[in-house]
């Protein structure tokens, strides 16, 4: 049945693509050299962005594409900042070593957590999501040997076995956060170009319509629930690693780890790969601007989100792309007709 | 020919509401059969119990020879039961190029290369390649309505289920739906064709089923269908009126 069909050609790249790919090129090399550049200080600043930017983007292909609004993955920084220092303190791994390991080990609980929550929808996901989390807290101050309510340092030794020097040690760490933070995003860019993308971005659209086409939505949304806890745990891992203490408070912080990070995903722009980077820079200009007017600072915050949230719902890019057909990251798929369409 | 879908004594209940009273039918290999029925007779139901939407109470249902009855919605259509729906549910952010994609990868179980001429050729027959770059979003009704059934029939589907798509639409667009109908029927898809602009289902359709409240009530040529006293009573007595003589009260 398929007689004389027109030629064509199926591309994936745009203009600003290939402008962006260049730039992107120019402050990859940038970022890298950076420690050569620049104090401690920064490195610190530039950490906990990459950590960040990371969380933003696994939230946002929880959220923006599996349909999963999670307000519960302080579970899995929490439970990946307590591996490391698990690994580090009763096996003696090199902390380094230990991200990985952490990483691993947060997928592998995140799989009777999945058994759990995804019994749960919409909202009721939310909440199941959040409660799993304040358990995870209560249990981890329950544990003793991991410093109980009050928390626990990372031993000196292990700390100097990433580096003797304290400038070079924070240069590691820096770069390990960077490759971490590129590694997520390239994870998230390859996802959404390959096939489960297709998938992914179908599910986003209408669950209905993506099961009547044959995509298994539950399996689907398993898989990236179990790959955004790894990679989650991984950066939980490094900021706690950063931080060099950890306790369950500041582990399993709902605030710090799921609200600023919906912050972020939100009001760049849901459901595309580009929001939370923009909205990860967004919040730490705001943060860098008016932190220091404490309870002021948090309303100032909801406040932006209120305003993008009516002026532009499909957060900052998202109004941007829209008005000049922007895409960064080409996950798009375009027909080019060689010949003029008979039909 | 032989039956390619059995419904055997299916029923589904919302609470107290029967939708589907123990309704038993078929669809023949090769056959365009229509839906006809009041609103919230059940026949929209009627296609998510066939495609798996909505999980019967009890029946059987039977495609190609096997049980589907408790198969989930995906696995339904990867064995060849194409939907579409009555209120368009497009990929709004995705070309409409991307939309058939998803389909022929998923529902057709093949590799993205593979599936391009599929894709396009469904986008001809269906009218649609001036817009495969198209955001499904832009789209209007009309071809909100086309990428539906292009989308199911980028599924390869054996079973093409259609859902009042020729609702809303000018006449001439309705000329038009019916000839992709059409080509696509001629391809040797089976089609069951639930709607309400009656010259465009008899235009394709060879057999009827009138439903109400979850029963079915008539089957069999359009015309005979049609004539029967039964379907103009409750069906084609909204409008026909005080012109049809009224029958004896059924008993139904």
């Amino acid at each position: 049945m398929i007689a004389a069909l027109p030629t064509y050609r199926v591309e994936r790249g745009t203009t600003a693509s290939r402008i962006g790919t260049i730039l992107g090129v120019v402050l990859l090399a940038l970022l890298i050299a950076l420690p050569f550049l620049t104090g401690r200080a920064t490195l610190r600043l530039a950490i906990e962005i990459f950590a960040y930017l990371t969380l933003a983007q696994m939230w946002n292909l929880l959220a923006g594409y599996a349909g999963l609004v999670s307000v519960g993955q302080q579970a899995f920084v929490g439970f990946g900042g307590y591996m490391l220092f698990a690994l580090v303190l009763f096996l003696g791994l090199n902390p380094l070593l230990a991200l990985p390991v952490a990483g691993v080990l947060t997928a592998a609980v995140a799989v009777p957590t999945a058994f759990v929550v995804f019994r749960l929808r919409g909202a009721y996901f939310a909440i199941g999501t959040w409660v799993v989390a304040e358990v995870y807290r209560l249990s981890f101050a329950q544990v003793s040997a991991l410093g109980g309510g009050s928390g626990m340092s990372l031993p000196a030794a292990a700390v100097r076995g990433i580096a003797a020097d304290a400038q070079l040690r924070e240069s590691i760490i820096y770069w390990v956060a960077l490759a971490v933070a590129l590694l997520a995003l390239a994870t998230v860019y390859l996802l959404l170009r390959s096939r489960w993308g297709l998938a992914l971005t179908a599910i986003r659209d209408s669950e209905p319509a993506a099961e009547s086409v044959g995509v298994d939505n539950d399996r689907t949304k398993l898989v990236v629930y179990l790959v955004v806890a790894a990679v989650t745990g991984v950066t939980g891992a490094l900021i706690f690693l950063q931080k060099l203490r950890i306790a369950p408070d500041a582990a399993f912080s709902v605030n710090d780890w799921t609200a600023f990070v919906i912050f972020m995903t939100v009001i760049g722009g849901i459901g595309r790969i580009e929001g939370p980077i923009v909205g990860t820079l967004v919040f730490f200009v705001l943060r860098a601007l008016f932190a220091d007017y404490g309870a002021w600072y948090l309303m100032l915050l909801g406040l932006v989100a209120v305003a993008v949230m009516l002026v532009a719902p499909k957060g900052l890019w998202g109004y941007v792309a829209d008005r000049f057909a922007l895409q960064l990251f080409p996950v798009q798929r375009r027909v080019r007709l060689l010949e003029e369409p008979r039909a | 020919m032989a039956a390619i879908l059995t419904m055997d004594d299916v029923s589904k209940r919302f609470g107290a509401l029967v939708v589907t009273d123990r309704l038993s039918m078929e669809l023949r290999a090769g056959e365009a059969l229509g839906v006809i029925g009041p609103n919230g007779a059940g026949k929209s139901t009627l296609f998510n119990l066939i495609a798996g939407g909505i999980r019967a109470d009890s029946g059987k249902i039977t495609f190609s020879g096997h049980d589907i009855t408790a198969l989930p919605p995906h696995e339904r259509c990867r064995m060849g039961i194409g939907r579409s729906y009555q209120i368009p549910h497009p990929f709004t952010g995705m070309t409409v190029f991307e939309n058939l994609l998803v389909g022929a990868i998923f529902g057709d179980g093949r590799g993205e290369a593979e599936v391009y001429d599929l894709c396009i050729d469904v986008l001809r027959r269906t009218g649609l390649l001036r817009k495969a770059n198209a955001l499904a979003g832009s789209l209007t009704l009309l071809e909100r309505k086309r990428l539906e059934m292009a989308r199911a029939l980028a599924t390869n589907p054996k079973v093409l289920l259609l859902d009042e798509i020729a609702g809303g639409l000018t006449e001439h667009e309705c000329h038009e739906l019916v000839d992709t109908v059409r080509a696509a029927h001629a391809t040797g898809v089976s089609i069951i064709w639930i709607e309400h602009v009656l010259h465009a289902l008899r235009a394709v359709v060879s057999r009827l089923i009138v439903i109400n409240f979850g029963q079915k009530i008539e089957d069999g040529p359009p015309d005979a269908v049609m004539a029967s006293p039964q379907v103009r009573e409750i069906y084609m007595g909204i409008e026909a009126g005080a012109s049809v003589t009224v029958p004896e009260p059924a008993d139904a």
